[in-house]
């Protein structure tokens, strides 16, 4: 018995890149359906949008800085995105959390302008769009600040936090609240569960409050919340009568599985499907075009065939290319060339760990419309372009957002359904 | 292969863990109890602590309800709740097996006991005395939903009838639920899959062993699956025959569980069982994208809440169902989007369990009640049981839309 589904447009990868160019390609009317071995990058990112951090020097106006890079690299994502549909991209990812599930909860900021906001550490991290949770720690509104952290909280420091903070020229304190809570240790995300009790946060509220100083502001790891953090957000900043802010921490990342929620119920709305579990496991090509892509279903393999399709399953972090033990790049998930690959010879790694490593910016070659070469009808969004060093730029989930909106754009011909 | 080789295999998904917490945010156990530390610390960080021969390390692993959605949503492929189901067989080894677990996972023992007398067994299991002394006996918590015996089964109506001749032929695997307690979903899958043309063959057939398996009777579990695949394979005959079920967890079990939560992958009938096993609605979805599905569907101006539970997400190909109510003309469908309705088989049921169950499926009960359906489809059986006990709501399997659809009328009451 031949097997199969069929669908206008298969999308690889559910991180953002993913999951925005499927709601994209949804939403112009496309039947699309997304193919996941497991969730991506979201859960485990900050949940800001950061278009351009770095060039290498400290970015203010990222749009602007964005057509310096392009002009010196022109191999650089951005160069085939443009700066135009960076913009558009940012915008229609704040209307889509506005009429999204956690509205009012959305994203502040715009493309042409980065906010510096503190980091776990205590760092200013620039970023273009932030969670409007995030929004009060931005620097220019921070002068006094106390950081709150919980003994149970293990991957937050709220005293490290503050001292970092202090040394970038804000007043900042940080203080330790005890928690009732049923295990010895907890993570973001747990609090983040218990904060959405009303009880629970005014508890939580009354012990804090004591210890904080008029005038200052409160910081505190991304935990307000993950249904509703408007509502958790507000009511804390009404209980202690100051404005509080969120700072991204370690995984599981509360204000990334927000951003993965609203994406996820977007494409549930314009009428996608996402299929998670479902790795890619073989695929078929014809005439130098993808027909079919098979995935490891339960007992059997399922195979779903498109027209046209998106691999957005990520770079070297996602496993989707690896570096063999005979040091060969591949691309692992349809075999596309990649570009970038150091020549036979050349260093592949750098001694300074934090230098622009050679192989950070290998991806899947693609022409000018971000077409995989070898390949007519598969595009190619986020970390599985080439090109960018996004951890160094600062510029991940940027170019994941846009090249997403980007490859649907060119699939549909900016068909958009109405009505 | 030996038993140690397959554990092996499974284990060596370990070290694909890059301990990311993505299973610890999507584990619907954790998310409702302190008393179940989560997918990843019971499973990838615990399992290097337990050693061949030692006594288990962590009784915590015990409260996972095996839905499987830890390794659903795992980027890295980590075996999380197959790791966790081995982990809980071995503390159940070590721990004696409780007399409750014996019982309850055994249903066509219940079955066959419940059917000749079913008004009074149904009765008897409805009274609170009979609840509260099962409770305090056997752990079987008095308000968790039982299902009732339908007094027929459903191979003696399968037997009594044939299925018109076709080149096209399915091997029809009805599972424990339809047999003893549904009969009339069997009846429908029947007649939806004759209305395409389909000629289905009912073999004899017993429990997949999937409950026995939940409880970490992996042992009894392996007999009876073994059993189950002899009894579909004799019937495989030709290259294109496939098998179909409409119990999502027994397909999967068939699929996929078996082999490698009891360590079977090498069992080449069971191989064969699990290459040709369909879900039904997978089966009707496929038909349907080649174009090869009746769509003479009546419309039916009324709104479902569509449920895929966590057995049916475990087959990796997202929610056929969904899609083929979807064809139906004016049925509004609203999608639930909460995971699980925390029944997990016969987890929900258990004394020490059933609040814990309860909380877990309290964000799908507040969203059913929230979408205005009267009806909600779900397409494993004891989930279907949970939702109503839980949302005093109709809850049936998706197919029941589609044979209305068809306009196939009344099936044998």
């Amino acid at each position: 018995m031949s097997r199969g589904f069929r669908y206008d447009a298969v999308v690889i990868g559910a991180g953002s890149a993913g999951l925005v160019a499927a709601t994209r390609l949804a939403q112009a009317g496309a039947s699309v359906a997304v193919l996941a071995k497991g969730v991506g990058c979201t859960h485990l990112a900050a949940g800001t949008v950061d278009v351009l951090g770095y060039a290498p020097e400290l970015v203010s106006r990222p749009l602007e800085a964005v057509a310096a890079l392009t002009h010196e690299n022109p191999q650089h994502p951005y160069a085939r995105i443009g700066q135009q549909r960076i913009g558009e991209a940012l915008r229609w990812l704040q209307a889509t959390l506005d009429a999204g599930p956690l509205a009012p909860y959305t994203y502040v900021g715009d493309a042409d302008h980065n906010g510096l906001h503190p980091t776990a550490l205590g760092a200013l991290r620039p970023s273009a769009l932030v969670p409007s949770t995030m929004a009060a720690g931005e620097r220019t509104q921070l002068e006094r600040v106390c950081i709150v952290g919980t003994p149970a909280l293990r991957d937050f420091h709220p005293s490290l936090c503050a001292a970092n903070l202090s040394r970038a020229g804000v007043q900042a304190r940080a203080v330790s609240v005890e928690l009732e809570l049923e295990r010895a240790d907890m993570s973001t995300l747990g609090i983040a569960r218990r904060l959405e009790e009303p009880r629970w946060r005014a508890e939580f509220c009354a012990r804090l409050t004591p210890l904080l100083r008029s005038e200052e502001r409160v910081g505190l790891p991304a935990m307000l919340g993950l249904r509703e953090p408007h509502t958790v957000h507000a009511d804390l900043e009404h209980r202690l009568g100051r404005r509080v802010f969120e700072i991204p921490s370690l995984p599981p990342s509360v204000a990334g599985m927000r951003l993965y929620e609203s994406l996820r119920a977007a494409l549930r709305a314009a009428g996608g499907r996402l299929m998670l579990g479902a790795e890619v496991v073989s695929h078929t090509r014809e005439d130098g075009r993808l027909s079919a892509v098979q995935t490891g279903a339960a007992g059997h393999a399922a195979s779903y065939s498109a027209d046209a399709f998106v691999l957005a399953s990520g770079g070297f972090a996602s496993g989707a290319i690896e570096l063999d033990s005979h040091w060969a790049t591949h691309e692992r998930v349809l075999g596309l060339a990649l570009d970038g690959v150091p020549a036979p010879g050349e260093p592949r790694f750098l001694p300074d760990y934090q230098a622009a490593q050679p192989l950070a910016s290998v991806g899947v070659a693609v022409d000018a419309q971000l077409r995989a070469l070898g390949a007519s009808n598969v595009y190619v969004a986020g970390a599985s372009l080439p090109g960018a060093v996004p951890w160094r730029e600062a510029s991940g989930e940027g170019i994941a957002v846009a090249s997403g909106f980007a490859v649907a754009q060119t699939i549909t011909g900016g068909r958009e359904r109405h009505g | 292969m030996s038993d140690l080789a397959e554990l092996a295999l499974l284990r060596g998904s370990l070290d694909h863990c890059i301990k990311c917490t993505i299973c610890e945010t999507a584990c619907p156990v954790a998310a409702a109890t302190p008393l179940f530390p989560g997918p990843k610390y019971a499973g990838p960080q615990s399992e290097r602590y337990r050693v061949l021969g030692e006594p288990s390390v962590d009784a915590s692993v015990d409260y996972c309800s095996g839905c499987g959605i830890c390794s659903q949503v795992c980027p890295q492929g980590v075996k999380i709740a197959e790791i966790n189901a081995q982990a809980r067989d071995k503390l159940k080894r070590q721990r004696g097996v409780p007399l409750r677990d014996r019982i309850i996972t055994r249903p066509t023992w219940l079955g066959r006991v419940g059917t000749p007398v079913a008004p009074l067994a149904n009765l008897t299991l409805r009274l609170r005395p009979t609840r509260v002394l099962a409770q305090r006996l056997l752990g079987v918590h008095r308000d968790a939903a039982l299902p009732r015996f339908a007094g027929r089964r459903f191979s003696r109506w399968a037997a009594a009838r044939s299925s018109p001749r076709s080149a096209r032929r399915v091997v029809y695997f009805h599972g424990c639920g339809t047999e003893y307690y549904e009969p009339w979903e069997g009846e429908k899958v029947v007649a939806i899959l004759e209305h395409n043309g389909f000629e289905v063959i009912t073999p004899r057939q017993d429990c997949c062993g999937l409950p026995l398996q939940s409880s970490g009777l992996f042992d009894d579990a392996r007999k009876a699956v073994l059993k189950l695949a002899r009894a579909l394979a004799a019937h495989l005959d030709g290259e294109e025959t496939i098998i179909v079920g409409n119990a999502t967890s027994c397909t999967l079990m068939l699929k996929r569980e078996a082999r490698e939560i009891l360590a079977l992958s090498e069992d080449p009938t069971l191989r064969l069982v699990a290459e040709r096993t369909y879900d039904i609605c997978e089966l009707l979805l496929e038909l349907h994208h080649r174009g090869e599905l009746r769509t003479d569907f009546r419309a039916l101006p009324e709104t479902v809440a569509y449920h895929a539970p966590c057995q049916q997400q475990g087959h990796w190909i997202g929610k056929p169902a969904l899609e083929l109510l979807e064809l139906i003309p004016e049925l509004d469908v609203r999608e639930m989007d909460a995971r699980c309705c925390g029944i997990a088989g016969t987890y929900g049921i258990k004394a020490e369990k059933y609040e814990i169950g309860m909380r877990v499926g309290q964000e799908l009960f507040s969203q059913v009640q929230a979408s205005g359906a009267a009806t909600v489809a779900c397409d494993s059986e004891t989930c279907r049981w949970q939702i109503a006990h839980a949302t005093r709501r109709e809850a049936v399997h998706p197919i029941d839309y589609l044979y209305r659809a068809y306009g196939l009328g009344q099936p044998g009451v």
